[in-house]
């Protein structure tokens, strides 16, 4: 079926199965390899996009569902990697392997969207749903803090 | 353009290769990779200076170093130019890093395991480095009739002070290509009082692809024509693929082609099951879920978790098939023994679930084969395409991909040859991915295993006997199967006069490999858990016992073997930072202590727990102290690793288990094999111990002492000695 739907910022016109998963119809016919399969049953958080503004698992949404939604993917989270919380991740180096991260920072924009000083029951909450099998938690936490620009517990490396 | 009078590209390349080919061959040798050296075979540009397959330097001065490892999350891509740079002298921001394929003959061993990379490459990729520094120096020399001795090096530029002369890099490229290669010999290293690269926190090369979504990994893989692809196998391992629906199949909307393939009964070898290749991933994936196949499951359909455990019970009540390592007199020291300790632990398979699942894309024509494969071990995979396809290796190209992780999961090739065969029995390119489904149910886990132990103590409180009847698995009574042994000298058999460690073991059809730190993530658990028994029941505080115990150990030690003063350095140093032994907690909070010496690192660890009355377990700070030796690379890195591991360690015991039931994976996504997630996640507290040894890998020594330490810091908050995993098959509560 025809599905007419923005992506960040353009409107695009797919026709694909009805069923199809909104991350297959990005990643597989719209060539928008930013957000990623994990699982398939939305346990693992790789595959979040902002649908309408609210961060959702993209793997259980199908093309049918965003027939003129609005959609941003990693790819539109801002024009050239500037969203503090790129900027955040970038500096405090939080990827490890990296494959989780397209959805880890989408589920963090679509926090300090809402909640620009995110306390760490908020951040509990919101990232909750986005797994990382490198475990970069701790610098995903500071690197949700240092874009809200509240105090972090920050890591260093000792000597001796 | 050469500036120059010199040899041509093509000559210069044989004669670099000839001049200074024998002398690189002896220095190279030892790591195994006498071609590590040899100068790139192009395409460069006219020109261009490369000394080494490594550094490629244009007349235009863009510097390019080649990371030829395969980088799984574990931050090689970023450390290992970090060796070469710092050596070559350029400014870390001026360099592009581009990934190699997999070319053995050109780069080495491109292997992503056993936390090898730091210790094999720390000193030769720092020569290759500093032997194109030296060239270029030697090119200026010339140039300006000066002393190479009189010119000095900085960020890309060669400097005589005396002549206020200066020449970049770039504009000394084509020169320096005409010098000889030097002997690999006596290259000069730096003193690491001068680094400026190596010891600094260097973040991931890749990151601003990585927060901008860009196509790193192999799923993202695109080329032309390809069509995408999923594969069936039985869920009994091994077992064959007899008939399927293949017409019902082929008419379903999108699929372009279905198809049985052959496989062996090798299981990491390519295994038998059902093509679907549809024009969408899709479109394959939905086609599968109306595939009907008839299964020839095989002998190994009557295993279970359950009749494993019941095996080794049984095997528990008879004498061991054999010693791994008898010292003194066992039974004496029990005989004479103050207190006695015996004990049954055990410990689950797990799967690694990375979180990238399965993948390889793979373009086949004329008896040759090109692949773009997140791999661990391209080579290895190399060897299993061509033999399984029938074609020689040289025609198998492989190029690395990013792997969205790896914890030893990717070091079997199982994705990749399964891809090759798929894309030549369909005849086009194809796009083979792996549901998590697929992932969890053909993984190669980590062995489950059962250990039958117990110890002694004497008036003193002294250990006097360590006895291990360890039951595991083997399929000819001798080979364990990957990851399933032990050797007997593991911490604290050493340091005992009386030791008895045995084996029996039992057949296994579940496929079995290397997990992050294989054999000591299981073995800290049990060693380290039994010592803290050990210690309680000698009295004595369980830091002081380990201290005691290492005291026994020699101090010379054979070259691989655990230097006793190194793992006393970090336990002390670990009980320092946590504050051991001077905090009073409440009942209901502990604090455990482990140590683990794996992947020739150090390091012990404390953990912090609360454990709710109800049971409601809390892990609340972790202190890490590792020794790596002389020299932390890269500071973030290594930091990312050791966190990475510590959790990593914690999620496995807290809810992991892949349970065997019909020869078959019951698990099969993150609703049952549950990952850790971030409120689980404690603080962490992480230093490191400098030492006068070279350094050593980051990625796996980190993960086993946390099991343990996690296990005793439960006893401590509750009584509740822990003795199997995962933790949440244990009632914590406690009144």
């Amino acid at each position: 079926m025809p599905v007419t739907f923005t992506v960040n910022g353009t409107s695009r016109t797919v026709d694909v199965p009805a069923d199809m998963p909104l991350l297959w119809v990005l990643r597989d016919v719209l060539d928008l390899k930013g957000t990623k399969f994990g699982c398939g049953i939305a346990q693992c958080g790789a595959c979040t996009v902002h649908l309408n503004g609210a961060p959702t698992r993209s793997c259980q949404l199908p093309a049918s569902a965003v027939q003129g939604a609005r959609v941003t993917t990693i790819e539109g989270l801002s024009p050239d990697g500037s969203h503090p919380l790129q900027k955040a991740w970038e500096e405090l180096d939080v990827p490890q392997c990296g494959y989780c991260q397209a959805g880890q920072l989408m589920s963090a924009a679509a926090l300090l969207a809402t909640t620009p000083k995110p306390t760490d029951a908020q951040i509990d909450a919101a990232m909750n749903g986005n797994l990382c099998r490198c475990a970069t938690y701790t610098r995903i936490r500071d690197g949700i803090k240092k874009a809200a620009g509240t105090p972090r517990a920050g890591s260093q490396v000792g000597g001796n | 353009m050469s500036r120059f009078p010199t040899l041509d590209r093509r000559e210069f390349l044989r004669v670099s290769a000839l001049a200074g080919g024998g002398l690189l061959l002896g220095a190279w040798l030892d790591f195994g990779t006498n071609g590590m050296l040899e100068a790139a075979e192009a395409p460069l540009t006219d020109g261009e200076f490369s000394p080494n397959a490594f550094i490629r330097i244009a007349p235009s001065g863009s510097i390019t170093i080649m990371a030829k490892n395969p980088e799984i999350g574990q931050g090689i891509k970023t450390m290992l130019p970090m060796l070469i740079a710092e050596e070559l002298d350029v400014d870390w921001s001026a360099i592009t890093i581009e990934q190699a394929m997999s070319e053995p003959a050109k780069y080495g061993s491109q292997v992503a395991g056993g936390s090898t990379a730091t210790p094999t490459n720390w000193e030769p990729l720092r020569k290759a480095g500093a032997a194109g520094r030296q060239m270029l120096v030697a090119a200026a020399a010339q140039a300006w009739n000066v002393p190479a001795a009189e010119c000095t090096t900085a960020s890309g530029v060669v400097t005589h002070k005396a002549s206020n002369r200066q020449m970049t890099y770039g504009a000394l490229a084509t020169a320096a290509a005409a010098m000889p290669a030097p002997d690999m010999a006596t290259v000069t290293l730096k003193d690491p009082k001068n680094f400026r690269i190596i010891g600094k926190p260097m973040t991931g090369v890749d990151n601003h692809k990585v927060v901008t979504g860009q196509p790193l990994f192999g799923i993202d893989v695109v080329v032309p024509n390809m069509v995408y692809g999923t594969f069936e196998k039985c869920p009994v391992f091994a077992g064959k693929a007899v008939s399927a629906n293949l017409d019902e199949i082929k008419a379903l909307p999108g699929v372009k082609n279905a198809f049985i393939v052959d496989g062996g009964t090798v299981l990491n070898g390519l295994l038998s099951g059902v093509a679907i290749l549809a024009d969408t991933w899709w479109a394959a994936k939905s086609a599968r879920t109306k595939l009907k196949v008839t299964w020839e499951e095989g002998a190994t359909a009557q295993q279970s978790s359950a009749a494993f455990k019941a095996k080794a019970i049984e095997l528990f009540t008879q004498a061991p098939a054999r010693a791994l390592r008898a010292d003194g007199d066992v039974n004496g020291a029990f005989a004479a023994a103050t207190k006695t300790v015996e004990a049954t632990y055990e410990y689950p398979f797990l799967a690694h679930a990375t979180l990238e699942p399965q993948n390889c894309t793979a373009s086949f024509t004329n008896d040759a084969i090109e692949i773009w494969a997140p791999t661990q071990n391209p080579q290895s995979g190399r060897v299993l395409v061509s033999k399984t396809l029938g074609i020689a290796e040289k025609d198998v190209a492989i190029h690395i991909t990013r792997s969205g992780g790896g914890f030893g999961r990717r070091l079997n090739n199982d994705y990749m040859v399964e891809a090759a065969m798929i894309a030549k029995l369909a005849g086009v390119p194809v796009k083979l991915l792996w549901t998590r489904e697929d992932d969890i149910r053909h993984d190669f886990y980590r062995p489950a295993g059962f250990h039958k132990l117990k110890g002694a103590v004497d008036a003193s409180g002294k250990l006097t006997a360590w006895q291990n009847h360890f039951v595991t698995f083997s399929n000819n009574g001798t080979d364990f199967v990957p990851s399933a042994g032990m050797d007997g000298t593991e911490f604290p058999s050493l340091a005992v006069a009386n030791r008895n460690v045995s084996v029996s073991t039992m057949p296994l059809g579940v496929p079995t490999g290397y997990l992050r730190a294989p054999g000591s993530n299981a073995l800290a658990f049990v060693n380290e858990s039994f010592i803290d028994e050990l210690a309680h029941a000698a009295r004595k505080d369980p830091l002081q016992f380990r201290l005691e115990l290492l005291a026994q150990l020699p101090t010379e030690t054979p070259r691989g073997a655990m230097v006793p003063s190194r793992m006393k350095g970090v336990l002390e140093q670990v009980a320092q930072k946590s504050g051991w032994g001077t905090r009073k907690l409440p009942k209901g909070s502990g604090m455990g202590i482990a140590a683990y010496f794996s992947h020739r690192g150090y390091f012990a660890e404390v953990v912090e727990v609360n454990v709710s009355r109800a049971g409601a377990l809390t892990v609340k700070k972790v202190w890490a102290v590792g020794d790596v030796g002389s020299q932390i690379i890269n500071p973030s890195g290594a930091m990312n690793q050791v966190e990475g591991s510590v959790i990593d360690g914690i999620g496995e015991a807290l809810a992991q288990e892949i349970t065997i039931e019909a020869g078959r994976a019951k698990q099969s996504n993150f609703n049952d094999f549950p990952l850790i997630r971030l409120k689980q996640v404690p603080v962490i507290d992480v230093s490191f111990r400098i030492t006068e040894y070279p350094p050593t890998g980051m990625g796996e020594p980190a993960l086993p002492p946390v099991v343990p330490a996690l296990c005793n810091a439960i006893f401590a908050a509750t009584g509740k000695r822990i003795r199997s995993l995962p933790l949440t098959k244990h009632n914590l509560s406690w009144a």
